[in-house]
Protein backbone atom coordinates (compact mmCIF):
# COMPACT_ATOMS: atom_id res chain seq x y z
CA UNK A 1 0.00 0.00 0.00
CA UNK A 2 1.54 3.30 -0.98
CA UNK A 3 1.61 5.34 2.37
CA UNK A 4 0.51 3.56 5.19
CA UNK A 5 1.02 4.18 8.33
CA UNK A 6 0.73 1.55 10.57
CA UNK A 7 1.54 -1.76 9.46
CA UNK A 8 0.31 -4.95 11.41
CA UNK A 9 2.35 -8.30 11.56
CA UNK A 10 0.87 -11.67 12.61
CA UNK A 11 -1.00 -10.05 15.44
CA UNK A 12 -2.26 -12.68 17.77
CA UNK A 13 -4.30 -11.78 21.22
CA UNK A 14 -5.20 -13.67 23.89
CA UNK A 15 -7.55 -12.55 27.15
CA UNK A 16 -6.56 -15.26 29.02
CA UNK A 17 -7.15 -18.89 27.45
CA UNK A 18 -9.76 -16.85 24.96
CA UNK A 19 -7.31 -16.41 21.69
CA UNK A 20 -9.51 -13.07 20.39
CA UNK A 21 -7.55 -12.09 17.64
CA UNK A 22 -5.54 -14.49 15.05
CA UNK A 23 -3.11 -13.42 12.96
CA UNK A 24 -4.09 -10.69 11.92
CA UNK A 25 -1.96 -8.64 9.02
CA UNK A 26 -3.09 -5.58 7.86
CA UNK A 27 -2.70 -2.20 6.41
CA UNK A 28 -3.62 1.33 7.46
CA UNK A 29 -3.42 4.32 5.05
CA UNK A 30 -2.04 7.61 6.20
CA UNK A 31 -4.83 10.16 5.50
CA UNK A 32 -7.24 8.49 5.15
CA UNK A 33 -10.22 6.86 7.32
CA UNK A 34 -10.32 3.25 7.81
CA UNK A 35 -13.67 1.60 9.41
CA UNK A 36 -13.52 -1.69 11.09
CA UNK A 37 -16.88 -3.03 11.03
CA UNK A 38 -18.59 -6.82 12.02
CA UNK A 39 -20.41 -8.24 14.62
CA UNK A 40 -20.55 -8.19 18.72
CA UNK A 41 -17.66 -9.68 19.74
CA UNK A 42 -15.47 -9.61 16.89
CA UNK A 43 -12.61 -8.62 17.87
CA UNK A 44 -12.45 -5.20 16.08
CA UNK A 45 -12.76 -2.88 19.24
CA UNK A 46 -10.03 -5.14 21.02
CA UNK A 47 -7.91 -4.54 17.79
CA UNK A 48 -8.56 -1.08 18.06
CA UNK A 49 -7.26 -0.79 21.32
CA UNK A 50 -3.92 -2.65 20.30
CA UNK A 51 -2.52 0.05 18.11
CA UNK A 52 -1.99 2.16 21.29
CA UNK A 53 -1.66 -0.25 23.28
CA UNK A 54 -4.60 0.61 25.77
CA UNK A 55 -4.59 -3.59 25.89
CA UNK A 56 -1.45 -3.77 28.09
CA UNK A 57 -4.09 -2.04 30.73
CA UNK A 58 -6.30 -5.18 30.71
CA UNK A 59 -4.99 -8.07 33.14
CA UNK A 60 -4.18 -11.15 31.22
CA UNK A 61 -3.91 -9.56 28.24
CA UNK A 62 -1.30 -10.97 25.79
CA UNK A 63 -0.31 -9.39 22.75
CA UNK A 64 1.94 -11.34 19.92
CA UNK A 65 3.15 -9.79 16.41
CA UNK A 66 3.81 -6.61 15.65
CA UNK A 67 2.06 -3.01 15.15
CA UNK A 68 4.71 -1.11 12.85
CA UNK A 69 3.82 3.00 13.75
CA UNK A 70 6.39 5.07 10.87
CA UNK A 71 8.79 1.90 11.02
CA UNK A 72 8.94 1.48 14.49
CA UNK A 73 7.12 -1.40 16.20
CA UNK A 74 5.28 0.41 19.24
CA UNK A 75 5.27 -3.12 21.26
CA UNK A 76 9.16 -3.18 21.32
CA UNK A 77 10.04 -2.80 25.81
CA UNK A 78 11.75 0.50 24.54
CA UNK A 79 8.40 1.99 23.19
CA UNK A 80 7.39 4.66 25.81
CA UNK A 81 3.30 4.46 26.16
CA UNK A 82 2.78 7.89 27.26
CA UNK A 83 4.50 8.96 24.12
CA UNK A 84 2.57 6.73 22.00
CA UNK A 85 -0.59 7.25 23.50
CA UNK A 86 0.19 11.25 22.21
CA UNK A 87 0.92 10.08 19.10
CA UNK A 88 -1.65 7.67 18.68
CA UNK A 89 -4.92 9.29 20.09
CA UNK A 90 -8.34 8.45 20.87
CA UNK A 91 -11.67 8.83 21.27
CA UNK A 92 -14.44 6.59 22.45
CA UNK A 93 -18.20 5.91 22.19
CA UNK A 94 -19.17 7.59 25.50
CA UNK A 95 -18.05 11.52 25.42
CA UNK A 96 -16.11 11.10 28.93
CA UNK A 97 -15.20 15.10 29.52
CA UNK A 98 -12.88 15.54 32.61
CA UNK A 99 -14.94 17.69 35.40
CA UNK A 100 -13.19 20.76 35.01
CA UNK A 101 -13.56 23.95 32.55
CA UNK A 102 -13.60 23.44 28.51
CA UNK A 103 -10.59 25.43 29.06
CA UNK A 104 -8.92 22.93 31.37
CA UNK A 105 -9.98 19.92 29.37
CA UNK A 106 -7.90 20.94 26.61
CA UNK A 107 -5.09 22.40 28.56
CA UNK A 108 -4.77 18.92 30.53
CA UNK A 109 -2.66 17.36 28.15
CA UNK A 110 -0.54 19.92 27.00
CA UNK A 111 -0.11 20.47 30.32
CA UNK A 112 0.96 16.99 31.09
CA UNK A 113 3.35 17.23 29.08
CA UNK A 114 5.37 20.05 30.28
CA UNK A 115 3.82 23.12 28.28
CA UNK A 116 3.42 26.12 30.79
CA UNK A 117 3.72 29.04 29.34
CA UNK A 118 -0.30 30.93 29.08
CA UNK A 119 -0.41 31.96 25.62
CA UNK A 120 0.90 28.61 24.24
CA UNK A 121 -1.88 27.01 25.87
CA UNK A 122 -4.29 29.46 25.39
CA UNK A 123 -2.91 29.14 21.46
CA UNK A 124 -3.35 24.90 21.64
CA UNK A 125 -6.50 25.08 23.44
CA UNK A 126 -7.88 27.68 20.42
CA UNK A 127 -6.35 25.32 17.71
CA UNK A 128 -7.39 22.29 18.91
CA UNK A 129 -11.38 23.29 19.45
CA UNK A 130 -11.18 24.68 16.05
CA UNK A 131 -9.59 21.70 14.96
CA UNK A 132 -12.57 19.68 16.52
CA UNK A 133 -15.08 22.19 14.86
CA UNK A 134 -16.75 23.09 18.22
CA UNK A 135 -14.50 26.97 19.13
CA UNK A 136 -17.73 29.39 17.87
CA UNK A 137 -19.94 27.24 19.95
CA UNK A 138 -17.82 27.50 22.76
CA UNK A 139 -15.34 30.41 23.02
CA UNK A 140 -17.19 32.65 25.24
CA UNK A 141 -17.51 29.92 27.85
CA UNK A 142 -13.97 28.41 27.82
CA UNK A 143 -14.50 28.83 31.75
CA UNK A 144 -17.87 27.07 32.16
CA UNK A 145 -17.44 23.53 32.98
CA UNK A 146 -17.21 21.03 30.56
CA UNK A 147 -20.00 18.98 31.81
CA UNK A 148 -22.52 21.57 30.63
CA UNK A 149 -21.93 21.02 27.35
CA UNK A 150 -24.62 18.62 25.18
CA UNK A 151 -23.04 15.03 24.14
CA UNK A 152 -22.46 15.77 20.83
CA UNK A 153 -20.79 18.69 21.91
CA UNK A 154 -18.59 16.55 24.94
CA UNK A 155 -17.53 14.50 21.67
CA UNK A 156 -16.58 17.21 19.74
CA UNK A 157 -14.65 18.41 22.93
CA UNK A 158 -12.93 14.88 23.42
CA UNK A 159 -11.62 14.82 19.57
CA UNK A 160 -10.16 18.92 20.73
CA UNK A 161 -8.75 17.52 24.05
CA UNK A 162 -7.35 14.60 21.76
CA UNK A 163 -6.11 16.95 19.07
CA UNK A 164 -4.35 19.36 21.60
CA UNK A 165 -1.23 16.87 22.10
CA UNK A 166 -0.47 17.26 18.01
CA UNK A 167 -1.61 13.31 17.08
CA UNK A 168 -1.00 11.56 14.11
CA UNK A 169 -3.31 8.74 14.59
CA UNK A 170 -6.76 9.11 15.85
CA UNK A 171 -8.42 6.23 17.12
CA UNK A 172 -12.33 6.17 16.99
CA UNK A 173 -14.20 3.28 18.92
CA UNK A 174 -18.15 3.68 17.93
CA UNK A 175 -17.68 7.79 18.34
CA UNK A 176 -21.40 8.51 17.11
CA UNK A 177 -23.28 5.07 18.89
CA UNK A 178 -24.29 7.72 21.70
CA UNK A 179 -25.10 10.39 20.12
CA UNK A 180 -28.46 12.38 17.74
CA UNK A 181 -28.77 11.83 14.21
CA UNK A 182 -27.26 15.66 13.94
CA UNK A 183 -24.43 14.96 16.12
CA UNK A 184 -23.45 12.39 14.01
CA UNK A 185 -23.90 13.64 10.92
CA UNK A 186 -21.83 16.73 12.04
CA UNK A 187 -18.64 14.73 13.47
CA UNK A 188 -18.73 12.55 10.08
CA UNK A 189 -18.11 15.82 8.02
CA UNK A 190 -15.55 16.84 10.77
CA UNK A 191 -13.60 13.20 10.40
CA UNK A 192 -13.54 14.24 6.27
CA UNK A 193 -11.82 17.37 7.86
CA UNK A 194 -9.65 15.25 10.47
CA UNK A 195 -8.01 12.48 7.72
CA UNK A 196 -6.72 15.39 5.82
CA UNK A 197 -4.13 16.24 8.70
CA UNK A 198 -4.50 12.61 10.43
CA UNK A 199 -4.83 8.99 10.60
CA UNK A 200 -8.04 7.94 11.37
CA UNK A 201 -9.68 4.76 12.29
CA UNK A 202 -12.76 4.03 13.54
CA UNK A 203 -15.26 1.04 14.81
CA UNK A 204 -18.70 1.45 14.09
CA UNK A 205 -21.30 -1.15 14.20
CA UNK A 206 -23.33 1.19 12.20
CA UNK A 207 -22.86 0.15 8.41
CA UNK A 208 -24.50 3.20 6.63
CA UNK A 209 -21.26 5.16 8.65
CA UNK A 210 -18.79 3.31 7.43
CA UNK A 211 -20.39 3.11 4.10
CA UNK A 212 -20.79 7.15 4.11
CA UNK A 213 -17.63 8.08 5.42
CA UNK A 214 -14.72 5.65 5.56
CA UNK A 215 -11.93 4.91 2.25
CA UNK A 216 -11.38 1.92 3.47
CA UNK A 217 -13.46 -0.92 5.46
CA UNK A 218 -11.91 -4.00 7.45
CA UNK A 219 -14.89 -6.84 8.11
CA UNK A 220 -14.17 -8.92 11.32
CA UNK A 221 -15.53 -12.60 12.52
CA UNK A 222 -14.63 -14.55 15.56
CA UNK A 223 -10.88 -12.25 15.78
CA UNK A 224 -9.95 -12.70 12.09
CA UNK A 225 -9.79 -10.00 9.06
CA UNK A 226 -12.35 -11.59 6.81
CA UNK A 227 -11.74 -9.15 4.37
CA UNK A 228 -10.46 -5.43 3.64
CA UNK A 229 -10.64 -3.36 0.92
CA UNK A 230 -11.98 0.11 -0.60
CA UNK A 231 -14.99 1.01 0.94
CA UNK A 232 -16.96 0.86 -2.26
CA UNK A 233 -15.48 -2.49 -3.31
CA UNK A 234 -16.53 -3.83 0.27
CA UNK A 235 -20.11 -2.23 -0.07
CA UNK A 236 -20.38 -3.11 -3.87
CA UNK A 237 -18.96 -6.35 -4.19
CA UNK A 238 -17.32 -7.82 -1.53
CA UNK A 239 -15.46 -11.07 -2.12
CA UNK A 240 -16.00 -13.04 0.28
CA UNK A 241 -19.83 -14.42 1.02
CA UNK A 242 -19.43 -14.12 5.10
CA UNK A 243 -18.48 -10.16 4.00
CA UNK A 244 -21.71 -10.06 1.81
CA UNK A 245 -23.71 -12.28 4.67
CA UNK A 246 -22.91 -9.39 6.98
CA UNK A 247 -23.50 -6.04 5.41
CA UNK A 248 -26.68 -7.57 3.76
CA UNK A 249 -27.76 -8.15 7.49
CA UNK A 250 -28.17 -11.72 7.06
CA UNK A 251 -26.71 -12.54 9.93
CA UNK A 252 -24.93 -10.37 13.09
CA UNK B 1 -32.50 -18.42 8.53
CA UNK B 2 -32.10 -14.65 8.20
CA UNK B 3 -33.01 -12.22 10.79
CA UNK B 4 -34.35 -10.10 7.85
CA UNK B 5 -37.47 -12.33 6.97
CA UNK B 6 -40.00 -8.89 6.05
CA UNK B 7 -36.93 -7.76 3.80
CA UNK B 8 -37.05 -11.42 1.99
CA UNK B 9 -40.30 -11.27 1.38
CA UNK B 10 -40.47 -7.90 -0.33
CA UNK B 11 -37.27 -9.25 -2.38
CA UNK B 12 -39.05 -12.36 -3.28
CA UNK B 13 -42.15 -9.95 -3.87
CA UNK B 14 -40.26 -7.76 -6.49
CA UNK B 15 -39.03 -10.44 -8.51
CA UNK B 16 -42.39 -11.86 -8.61
CA UNK B 17 -43.73 -9.00 -9.86
CA UNK B 18 -41.20 -8.43 -12.96
CA UNK B 19 -42.31 -11.66 -13.82
CA UNK B 20 -45.77 -11.18 -13.88
CA UNK B 21 -45.15 -7.93 -15.69
CA UNK B 22 -43.22 -9.69 -18.38
CA UNK B 23 -45.75 -12.77 -18.17
CA UNK B 24 -47.59 -10.16 -19.70
CA UNK B 25 -46.04 -8.75 -22.71
CA UNK B 26 -45.62 -11.97 -23.42
CA UNK B 27 -48.76 -13.11 -23.62
CA UNK B 28 -49.71 -9.51 -25.68
CA UNK B 29 -47.01 -10.77 -27.85
CA UNK B 30 -48.27 -14.48 -28.59
CA UNK B 31 -51.67 -13.03 -29.42
CA UNK B 32 -50.09 -10.62 -32.38
CA UNK B 33 -48.48 -13.91 -33.47
CA UNK B 34 -51.63 -15.60 -33.42
CA UNK B 35 -53.60 -12.95 -34.52
CA UNK B 36 -51.52 -12.06 -37.36
CA UNK B 37 -50.33 -15.82 -38.24
CA UNK B 38 -54.05 -16.72 -38.71
CA UNK B 39 -55.23 -12.92 -39.70
CA UNK B 40 -57.67 -12.74 -36.53
CA UNK B 41 -58.73 -9.45 -36.87
CA UNK B 42 -60.88 -9.36 -32.80
CA UNK B 43 -57.96 -10.95 -31.04
CA UNK B 44 -55.52 -7.94 -32.82
CA UNK B 45 -57.79 -5.61 -31.79
CA UNK B 46 -58.31 -6.05 -28.11
CA UNK B 47 -53.94 -5.22 -28.20
CA UNK B 48 -54.91 -1.94 -29.37
CA UNK B 49 -56.81 -0.30 -25.75
CA UNK B 50 -54.31 1.39 -23.87
CA UNK B 51 -52.32 -1.31 -21.52
CA UNK B 52 -53.52 -0.05 -17.98
CA UNK B 53 -52.66 -3.21 -16.62
CA UNK B 54 -48.70 -2.78 -18.26
CA UNK B 55 -48.72 0.49 -16.67
CA UNK B 56 -49.70 -0.71 -13.10
CA UNK B 57 -47.49 -3.31 -13.29
CA UNK B 58 -44.91 -0.72 -14.44
CA UNK B 59 -45.70 1.97 -11.64
CA UNK B 60 -45.86 -0.88 -8.63
CA UNK B 61 -42.70 -2.14 -9.11
CA UNK B 62 -41.32 1.37 -9.80
CA UNK B 63 -43.07 2.04 -6.24
CA UNK B 64 -41.51 -0.78 -4.59
CA UNK B 65 -37.81 -0.12 -5.68
CA UNK B 66 -37.50 3.76 -4.21
CA UNK B 67 -39.82 2.48 -1.23
CA UNK B 68 -36.49 -0.74 -0.49
CA UNK B 69 -34.06 2.43 -1.63
CA UNK B 70 -35.20 4.71 0.77
CA UNK B 71 -36.49 2.23 3.81
CA UNK B 72 -33.73 -0.54 3.69
CA UNK B 73 -30.50 1.50 2.18
CA UNK B 74 -29.28 -1.88 0.03
CA UNK B 75 -26.35 -2.99 -0.58
CA UNK B 76 -23.94 -5.66 -2.89
CA UNK B 77 -26.58 -8.03 -4.22
CA UNK B 78 -29.86 -6.64 -3.01
CA UNK B 79 -28.67 -3.03 -4.11
CA UNK B 80 -27.78 -4.76 -8.01
CA UNK B 81 -31.59 -6.41 -8.00
CA UNK B 82 -33.22 -3.63 -6.80
CA UNK B 83 -31.73 -1.24 -9.19
CA UNK B 84 -31.53 -3.30 -11.86
CA UNK B 85 -35.71 -3.70 -11.18
CA UNK B 86 -35.85 -0.38 -11.45
CA UNK B 87 -34.25 -0.60 -15.52
CA UNK B 88 -36.09 -3.68 -16.54
CA UNK B 89 -39.05 -2.37 -16.36
CA UNK B 90 -38.77 -0.06 -18.74
CA UNK B 91 -37.69 -2.18 -21.32
CA UNK B 92 -40.85 -4.69 -20.62
CA UNK B 93 -43.14 -1.53 -21.03
CA UNK B 94 -41.75 -0.87 -24.59
CA UNK B 95 -41.82 -4.36 -25.68
CA UNK B 96 -45.66 -3.90 -24.87
CA UNK B 97 -45.93 -0.93 -26.95
CA UNK B 98 -44.02 -1.95 -29.46
CA UNK B 99 -46.90 -4.92 -29.69
CA UNK B 100 -49.45 -2.46 -29.83
CA UNK B 101 -47.34 -0.85 -32.64
CA UNK B 102 -47.29 -3.58 -34.71
CA UNK B 103 -50.99 -4.86 -34.22
CA UNK B 104 -51.69 -1.24 -35.34
CA UNK B 105 -49.80 -1.64 -38.85
CA UNK B 106 -51.22 -4.87 -39.40
CA UNK B 107 -54.34 -3.76 -39.05
CA UNK B 108 -54.18 -0.76 -41.39
CA UNK B 109 -52.46 -2.92 -43.78
CA UNK B 110 -55.39 -5.58 -44.13
CA UNK B 111 -53.76 -8.82 -44.24
CA UNK B 112 -50.47 -10.64 -44.82
CA UNK B 113 -49.52 -13.21 -47.58
CA UNK B 114 -48.26 -15.52 -45.55
CA UNK B 115 -47.44 -17.49 -48.11
CA UNK B 116 -45.18 -14.64 -49.71
CA UNK B 117 -41.58 -14.40 -49.67
CA UNK B 118 -41.41 -11.32 -47.57
CA UNK B 119 -43.80 -12.47 -45.39
CA UNK B 120 -42.22 -15.28 -44.25
CA UNK B 121 -38.90 -13.52 -43.17
CA UNK B 122 -41.41 -10.98 -41.14
CA UNK B 123 -42.97 -13.70 -39.46
CA UNK B 124 -39.54 -16.34 -38.73
CA UNK B 125 -38.39 -12.70 -37.35
CA UNK B 126 -41.81 -12.53 -34.91
CA UNK B 127 -40.73 -16.38 -33.75
CA UNK B 128 -37.37 -15.89 -32.68
CA UNK B 129 -38.41 -12.02 -31.18
CA UNK B 130 -40.63 -14.10 -29.30
CA UNK B 131 -39.07 -16.60 -27.15
CA UNK B 132 -35.92 -13.82 -26.03
CA UNK B 133 -38.72 -11.98 -23.88
CA UNK B 134 -39.60 -14.99 -21.97
CA UNK B 135 -35.96 -15.86 -21.47
CA UNK B 136 -34.38 -12.47 -20.90
CA UNK B 137 -37.51 -11.95 -18.15
CA UNK B 138 -36.88 -15.50 -16.53
CA UNK B 139 -32.71 -15.45 -16.78
CA UNK B 140 -33.25 -11.67 -14.46
CA UNK B 141 -36.01 -13.32 -12.06
CA UNK B 142 -33.82 -16.55 -11.77
CA UNK B 143 -30.67 -15.10 -11.80
CA UNK B 144 -29.08 -16.94 -14.91
CA UNK B 145 -25.92 -15.61 -16.38
CA UNK B 146 -25.49 -18.28 -18.84
CA UNK B 147 -29.29 -17.78 -19.94
CA UNK B 148 -29.24 -14.11 -20.40
CA UNK B 149 -25.85 -14.89 -22.28
CA UNK B 150 -27.72 -16.80 -24.70
CA UNK B 151 -30.56 -14.41 -24.84
CA UNK B 152 -27.79 -11.48 -26.10
CA UNK B 153 -25.91 -13.86 -28.62
CA UNK B 154 -29.35 -14.99 -29.88
CA UNK B 155 -29.93 -11.47 -31.25
CA UNK B 156 -27.69 -11.77 -33.90
CA UNK B 157 -30.23 -14.17 -35.54
CA UNK B 158 -32.94 -11.06 -34.98
CA UNK B 159 -30.63 -8.42 -36.40
CA UNK B 160 -29.77 -10.69 -39.27
CA UNK B 161 -33.67 -11.28 -40.14
CA UNK B 162 -33.86 -7.67 -40.06
CA UNK B 163 -31.23 -6.81 -42.40
CA UNK B 164 -32.38 -9.52 -45.13
CA UNK B 165 -35.39 -7.36 -44.69
CA UNK B 166 -33.91 -4.58 -45.86
CA UNK B 167 -32.79 -5.97 -48.69
CA UNK B 168 -35.58 -7.36 -49.72
CA UNK B 169 -37.79 -4.06 -49.75
CA UNK B 170 -34.77 -2.61 -51.33
CA UNK B 171 -35.19 -4.75 -54.03
CA UNK B 172 -39.01 -4.71 -54.01
CA UNK B 173 -38.44 -0.90 -54.77
CA UNK B 174 -36.25 -1.52 -57.70
CA UNK B 175 -38.20 -4.05 -58.72
CA UNK B 176 -41.39 -2.56 -58.07
CA UNK B 177 -43.68 -5.81 -57.41
CA UNK B 178 -44.86 -4.51 -54.03
CA UNK B 179 -47.07 -1.87 -53.48
CA UNK B 180 -44.71 1.10 -51.76
CA UNK B 181 -47.57 1.18 -48.60
CA UNK B 182 -47.13 -2.30 -48.01
CA UNK B 183 -42.53 -2.01 -48.51
CA UNK B 184 -42.72 1.00 -46.14
CA UNK B 185 -45.16 -1.23 -43.32
CA UNK B 186 -43.28 -4.24 -43.75
CA UNK B 187 -40.10 -2.13 -42.78
CA UNK B 188 -41.65 -0.46 -40.23
CA UNK B 189 -42.97 -4.21 -38.33
CA UNK B 190 -39.02 -5.31 -38.83
CA UNK B 191 -37.98 -2.54 -37.64
CA UNK B 192 -40.18 -3.13 -34.21
CA UNK B 193 -39.48 -6.72 -34.18
CA UNK B 194 -35.49 -5.59 -34.00
CA UNK B 195 -36.44 -3.39 -31.11
CA UNK B 196 -37.91 -6.08 -28.99
CA UNK B 197 -34.78 -8.09 -29.66
CA UNK B 198 -32.93 -5.08 -28.43
CA UNK B 199 -35.07 -4.73 -25.48
CA UNK B 200 -34.64 -8.16 -24.26
CA UNK B 201 -31.54 -8.00 -24.77
CA UNK B 202 -31.34 -5.05 -22.61
CA UNK B 203 -33.13 -7.04 -20.03
CA UNK B 204 -30.56 -10.10 -20.36
CA UNK B 205 -27.88 -7.64 -19.51
CA UNK B 206 -29.64 -6.50 -16.48
CA UNK B 207 -29.59 -10.48 -15.83
CA UNK B 208 -26.04 -10.29 -15.93
CA UNK B 209 -25.68 -6.98 -14.07
CA UNK B 210 -27.86 -8.55 -11.55
CA UNK B 211 -25.35 -11.05 -10.76
CA UNK B 212 -22.01 -9.28 -11.72
CA UNK B 213 -22.12 -5.75 -11.42
CA UNK B 214 -21.13 -5.76 -14.50
CA UNK B 215 -22.83 -4.18 -17.62
CA UNK B 216 -21.28 -4.65 -21.08
CA UNK B 217 -18.27 -6.61 -19.60
CA UNK B 218 -17.57 -3.39 -17.57
CA UNK B 219 -18.00 -2.88 -13.98
CA UNK B 220 -20.73 -1.20 -13.05
CA UNK B 221 -21.36 -1.61 -9.80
Amino acid sequence: MANSKITVENLNLHYGENHALKNVNMEIADHAITAFIGPSGCGKSTFLRCLNRMNDLVDGCRVEGKVILDGEDIYDKRVDTTLLRKKVGMVFQQPNPFPMSIYDNIAYGPRLHGIKNKKELDEIVERSLQGAAIFEEVKDRLLKSALGLSGGQQQRLCIARALAVSPEVLLMDEPTSALDPISTLKIEELMETLKKKYTVVIVTHNMQQAARVSDDTAFFLVGEVVEKNATSEIFARPRDKRTEDYITGRFG
Amino acid sequence: MSPRVLFEQDLETLKNKVSEMGEHAEISYDHMLYGIQENKEDILKTLLDTDHKMVDMQRSIEAMCLSLLTRQQPVARDMRLVSAALKVVTDIERIGDHVADMVELYLRMGNMNSEGKQEKLLLKMMEEAKDMIHNSVEAFVEGDEANAKKVVEHDDVVDDLFNDMKKEMMQAIREQNLDADRVVDYLMMAKYLEKVGDHAVNIAQWAIFRMTGDMEGARLY
